[in-house]
């Protein structure tokens, strides 16, 4: 079995699970935002339930529309935490002690090895990369899970993804995750389990190996996954999952995945992904010449402090192009404090950019960074939909924070070198 | 026997379903027909996921791939896609504003595996058909007998069979939903 098929068995109770079998499994972290989860306490309500199966395993993180946009998000958040409260949950993170879910959730030690995770969120999925089971569900499986503690779960089928080779410059996991997407398309993997290997990934640091699980959504996947190695652990001493008990599975040895594909990365360029679609896929020196309005710097896939690292050494000594904007979140208060603590905070504020709390608001077409008629927006984002980060008629492009940094600077979209090389663009 | 009573408009709700909701109906209306891989974001924009009442939510349903859908779609209408259907956010206010807009029943090629658990759950009939998805085109009338397990286009005279779902859904479907099923569970215990 591979290391997803264990932790279903292991969940189910059973020996063994095959892929198409349904089972019944545990739940270890049901999690959900203030979106899925007032519909869920609304379902949780209505069958009667008074008390959460085990509060312990319940997360709940406000991020989508907080601080609240308005006074309708005020009340949602409002019920939210009042049901937090009553079920005596510990595990909230209120506006200003959290951030964005799903860089908040493993930097709290609340994801670990081995686990079964479901969250009312499709990038639920990002927390393989520490070696979880982790899927997005709705809210009413989620309010089921928060009563009983279980959830039916078909067994995926797999898919190995190989990454072999040293990426060019400026080239990140961002890049490979676009470059993955654009091969399988954004059904690729539909309802399979994903896994991510190769020396591309193995030398990749945790916060990219998030980024590449978290776009698992972006092709499909039930759910994605990376075997945890001496990165993992290293990153899990980091955090408070250090104090709590786990034990890291691995595939067994020549286990068979369905389907297997091998992507040479020797070499490769930033990737950029084209207006509507995640798959619509191109090197960032065929991106046709596109005026931006808007730079996004953030989100679930991009918001961890290495990203902002990467956009700041970029922006340090520059100035936003004038018809430009920039909007830098990070992603949780940590990444926030960490990145003053580093100077980063005055890069972004000294180059001109704006400098938002944690939010997901802008990714969704929320808030904070909503797009008009006709705009056209680079992000670090995971979906460019047709009216994803506000108008529909308005243009989202997605890249690496290194990309979006310079291109930011430039106003169009640019390879990073062509910031950094005085002699091929003037800086200002 | 074969019922064709409609759907009422704006109804009925997941809260008050009956037991049986998918059997003890037949679904009769016209097909709204849609490309591959149509996402939730296009069924419900982001800039509505706030909204939790569904009569408003279902007035933007499809908005921004089909801006004329909410105004023009009648009670019982079937809504056809390609592959993939419903990829992209978890979001359950998007099968919910299909449902609350009158939609009685989902049918595509393929579909994304949260839409699709999204629908079971909430007890909007979801069907995976290539073969009768491919002859469908926008304002057949179609009908969907899911006692039978029959998909009939009226329009064209094409059929199909529903392929039979596991019994672990077929359970949920039968109860109306996830809700009404975990409710008869812990009764039971």
């Amino acid at each position: 079995m591979n290391l997803i098929e264990k932790i279903l068995a292991a969940h189910a109770g059973l020996k063994e699970v095959r892929p198409g079998q349904i089972v019944t499994a545990s739940v270890d972290v049901a999690l959900a935002n203030e979106l899925s989860g007032i519909a869920a306490i609304e379902e949780f309500r209505r069958v009667g339930a008074t008390k959460v199966w085990n509060p312990e395993g319940i997360v709940v993180v406000p991020d989508h529309f907080t601080p609240a946009k308005d006074i309708r998000t005020a009340e949602i958040c409002k019920k939210l935490r009042e049901w937090v409260w009553e079920q005596e949950i510990p595990h909230y993170f209120e506006v200003g002690r959290g951030g964005i879910e799903h860089t908040v959730l493993p930097d709290e030690g609340l994801t670990l090895p081995g686990q079964l995770i479901i969250g009312g969120d499709s990038h639920t999925v990002t927390y393989g990369a520490v070696g979880a089971f982790a899927c997005g569900v709705g809210s009413t499986d989620l309010a089921a899970a928060w009563i009983t503690g279980e959830i039916w779960l078909k067994v995926p089928d797999s898919i190995r993804l190989v990454f072999e080779g040293r990426p060019g410059r400026h080239c990140f996991a961002k890049d490979l995750i676009l470059f993955a997407v654009k091969n399988l398309s954004v059904e690729g993997a539909r309802y399979k389990c994903v896994k991510y290997e190769g020396s591309a990934v193995k030398a990749l640091h945790m916060t990219g190996r998030f980024t590449m699980c978290n776009m698992t959504a972006e092709m499909g996947g039930k759910c994605g996954y990376i075997e945890p190695d001496e990165t993992t652990m290293e990153y899990l001493r980091s955090t408070p999952a250090r104090d709590r008990k786990f034990a890291p599975l691995r595939d067994d040895p020549g286990t068979p995945f369905g389907e297997t594909r091998e992507f040479d990365v020797e070499g490769l360029e930033p990737q950029v992904s084209c207006p509507p679609s995640p798959d619509q896929v191109v090197p960032v020196s065929a991106v046709p010449k596109v005026r931006l309005d808007q730079v996004f710097i953030g989100s679930c896939t991009n918001g961890r402090i290495e990203d902002l690292r990467l956009a700041a050494e970029i922006l340090r000594g520059r100035k936003v192009h004038p018809r430009t904007r920039l909007i830098v979140v990070p992603g949780s208060q940590r990444v926030y404090l960490q990145a003053l603590k580093e100077g980063i905070i005055e890069t972004f504020v000294v180059a001109g950019g704006a400098v938002s709390t944690p939010t997901c608001g802008a990714c969704v077409g929320g808030h904070m960074g909503v797009i008009a008629d006709g705009e056209s927006c680079l992000s670090t984002t995971n979906r460019n939909f047709v009216g994803r980060m506000g108008h529909v008629n308005a243009k989202t492009f997605l890249a690496n924070p290194a990309v979006a940094a310079a291109s930011a600077v430039a106003g169009t979209i640019v390879h990073p070198d062509s910031v950094l090389t005085p002699s091929r663009v003037a800086v200002p | 026997m074969t019922l064709r009573g409609r759907v009422p408009k704006h109804g009925p709700q997941h809260q008050n379903l009956p037991v049986n909701f998918w059997c003890a109906m037949s679904l009769r209306g016209q097909v709204w027909k849609y490309g591959n891989n149509v996402d939730t974001d296009v069924i419900m924009p982001g800039r509505y996921c706030h909204i939790t009442d569904a009569k408003e939510l279902a007035k933007h349903v499809l908005e921004d791939l089909d801006a004329a859908f909410a105004g023009e779609v009648r009670s019982g209408d079937v809504v056809v896609g390609g592959n993939n259907f419903g990829c992209g956010s978890s979001r359950e206010v998007a099968p919910m504003g299909l449902k609350t807009a009158g939609v009685s029943c989902v049918v595509a090629n393929s579909f994304a595996r949260i839409f699709f658990r999204n629908c079971i759950n909430i007890g909007l009939p979801i069907v995976e058909s290539p073969e009768f998805a491919s002859k469908c085109a926008k304002g057949d009338e179609v009908e969907i007998d899911l006692e039978k397990g029959e998909l009939r286009n009226l329009t064209n005279g094409a059929k199909a069979a529903i392929p039979p779902y596991p019994p672990e859904i077929r359970a949920i479907i039968d109860a109306g939903g996830l809700m009404n099923y975990i409710k008869r569970k812990i009764a039971k215990v």
